[in-house]
């Protein structure tokens, strides 16, 4: 059995403006030292799939509208407050997008560290503060015994994610969430804080989910990967599937969008238009109105189900999905050539 | 640290003698004298109480000769009360405004500080809404009328609590708690507001993360900070409520500094003007000196600014 198993997670946030469908159903599991990567563009709802599995959405305007999160046999989901302390820092760990908030100023890094510990065990103060240096140092933070008396402000943006790292790990979860956690971090510092996950995940062999709109990210240390859209699942399944035989037109048309793959030279590709309104229902694919593949049959008039090819490769219904094809091939030249960098309007009159 | 508080201790001496001169200069270009009154005095004995109190010498002389009095701690006599030094005044009336403000300041702190933490806790529940309109109603009814109203209350309907003088422990209570529940007002809206922010932080949400209880996630991660606007705000307070209260100190007759701020001004008492002021003054530098070095205490990212 898998150590997490989400299926049918739904979020919805009862805003002045209407229901903000931030997770529309969403399914996926996590095995025991497992990666899975969540991808998708801001507003996809990555973030606030993580945040619902430890109920750390704000409530209201929040609220988990349904769906089961199955971990180690338990829902998360269902859980009494009590229950649910038990396990966010001992069984499952997150680590947040900025570090220089994510930490309290206020509070010593030494503080901050053996908290996690003693909230959840007997362990006396000495015992807890030769934990927290340990922990410092094995994310490599330099003469870490006298660090760790440090506030937060005394440390750069890579060292508090260092800090928050050790600070996730201490207890050793059995799950690491990882919310876009080198977004915020400069490029050297980013490649740094991921090898850091892997190195502790690979010696603790804890599962981590890692949210990401980095696909380079995602190629070089997930397992599994899920692209998300509009707080669905468009397509999902082992990182070479999704990459290498990428059947959605979305999850293809992100790939596009890396500049390391394009031609020097060239107009960056983009595409067109904005994530679509989630205040508002949608029927259909959510992708449809910026799709840049041809309009030939108008949007699926029900909400797209997900299609298992058998291997774990799954996606959203889609005309387009029964080839691999990378896109430049199935749209028409002069398409192909300009149009996706050109202006959203003719798709979304499609959409109306 | 030791730099820190002797610089400002030096800025505080500049400011209080500032504020001395000008109130010298200011009571000194008055029209009138505190010895004019309806009945003709002779211009000799004019003359003779004139140079008593050196209002012969012009007013810069006089300044400077204050100046080096006040610097003995000698803040002269009054010019109105016969064989009364203004010392004395200061001396009999200033404790009684510090026992006032005190207990005030106490009522203040234990209703205001609990009334904004569960506020901010409970925010958009009735726990909220009640303590904040009272705090707001608390804010907008001058003590003027909130002290006549709990007078009419708990002295004239209910007999329980006398409501003028100031000769034992039950007259301190209409008082105090006319005055503690104004600035009481003050301390819930303010926690209520730096708790909120605090507990708004990103960091909050890393804490529960952990499995922090939210109790420790109250009082442990985000007190300190909460607490700072009311602290800020404690600074003035503080000299506001010891200085005594004129309005509440004339309400239920209490014998305290309050009233010598109005009278010496009315009397034209230049001594008393001045002495009062620079006590009021140097008490304002010296809470807003503690207030720094409270808040440096607890901020610890001011320690390295």
């Amino acid at each position: 059995m898998a150590l997490l198993e989400v299926s049918g997670l739904t979020t919805h946030f009862h805003t002045r403006n209407g229901v903000v469908r931030a997770v529309d159903g969403v399914s996926f599991s996590v095995d025991r030292g497992e990666t899975l990567g969540i991808v998708g563009e801001s507003g996809s709802g990555k973030s606030v799939t993580c945040y619902s599995l430890l109920r750390l959405i704000p409530e209201p305007p929040g609220r988990i509208e349904s769906g089961t999160a199955m971990f180690d046999g338990q829902d998360l989901l269902q859980m009494t407050q009590a229950q649910l302390r038990q396990v966010r820092g001992k069984r499952i760990s997150m680590i947040f997008q900025d570090p220089m908030t994510s930490l309290n100023p206020y509070l010593r890094i030494s503080t901050q560290l053996v908290e996690a510990l003693q909230v959840h065990s007997d362990i006396d103060d000495k015992a807890a503060l030769a934990k927290a240096i340990a922990a410092l140092e094995e994310v490599g933070i330099p003469e870490a015994s006298r660090r760790v008396r440090s506030y937060p402000h005394e440390f750069s943006g890579g060292m508090r994610q260092r800090v928050m790292i050790a600070m996730a790990l201490i207890t050793d979860p059995d799950l690491l969430i990882a919310d876009e956690p080198t977004t915020a971090l400069d490029v050297t510092v980013q490649a740094q804080i991921l090898e850091i996950i892997r190195q502790r995940q690979e010696k603790l062999g804890t599962a981590v989910i890692l949210v990401t709109h980095d696909l380079g990210v995602v190629a070089g240390t997930c397992d599994k990967v899920n692209v998300m859209y509009a707080g669905r699942i468009m397509e999902s399944g082992t990182a070479e599937q999704v990459f290498y035989e990428a059947r959605h037109p979305y999850t293809r048309a992100l790939q596009k969008t890396i500049p390391s793959l394009q031609k020097k030279g060239q107009k960056l590709f983009t595409i067109p238009g904005l994530p679509p309104d989630l205040a508002k229902p949608i029927t259909g694919c959510a992708f449809y109105p910026r799709c840049p593949y041809p309009k030939v049959a108008g949007p699926v008039g029900d909400v797209p189900v997900l299609r298992d090819l058998g291997n774990g490769h799954c996606h959203a219904e889609c005309h387009f999905c029964d080839s691999t094809a990378p896109i430049e091939s199935v749209l028409p030249e002069d398409l192909a050539e300009d149009a996706v960098v050109g202006d959203a309007a003719p798709a979304e009159g499609g959409a109306a | 640290m030791v730099k820190f508080i002797g610089l400002r201790l030096l800025q505080g001496a500049i400011v209080l003698l500032a504020i001395y001169a000008v109130t010298f200069f200011l009571v000194a270009m008055t029209p009138g004298s505190p010895f004019s009154s309806e009945r003709a005095i002779r211009p000799e004995i004019l003359a003779q109480i004139e140079a008593f109190y050196g209002y012969d010498k012009p007013a810069l002389e006089r300044f400077w000769l204050s100046l080096v009095n006040m610097l003995q701690g000698e803040f002269g006599p009054s010019a109105v009360y016969a064989n009364r030094s203004v010392t004395d005044i200061i001396g009999e009336a200033f404790p009684v405004s510090l026992q006032l403000g005190g207990m005030a300041l106490v009522i203040a702190l234990l209703l205001g500080i609990p009334a904004g933490i569960i506020a901010a806790v409970k925010r958009n529940t009735w726990l909220d809404y009640l303590p904040m309109s009272l705090a707001m109603a608390g804010i907008c009814l001058p003590s003027f009328v909130m002290g006549p109203m709990l007078a009419l209350l708990f002295g004239i309907i209910l007999r329980l609590l006398p409501v003028a003088g100031w000769f034992g422990p039950e007259y301190w209570i209409l008082p105090a708690g006319t005055l503690g529940l104004v600035y009481a007002a003050y301390f819930a809206r303010l926690t209520r507001g730096g708790m909120l922010e605090m507990l708004n932080q990103d960091w909050v949400r890393t804490a529960r993360a952990k499995g922090v209880p939210e109790r420790q996630i109250i009082f442990k991660h985000c007190l300190k900070g909460g607490l700072i606007p009311a602290i800020t705000f404690l600074g003035p307070a503080l000299a506001g409520i010891i200085s005594g209260s004129f309005v509440v100190e004339t309400i239920f007759q209490v014998p305290g500094l309050g009233q010598w701020f109005v009278r010496g001004a009315l009397n034209r008492d230049d001594f008393l003007i001045l002495g009062l002021t620079l006590l009021f003054a140097a008490l304002i530098v010296v809470m807003n000196l503690l207030v720094d070095i409270a808040q440096v205490a607890l901020n610890p990212r001011l320690k390295h600014g």
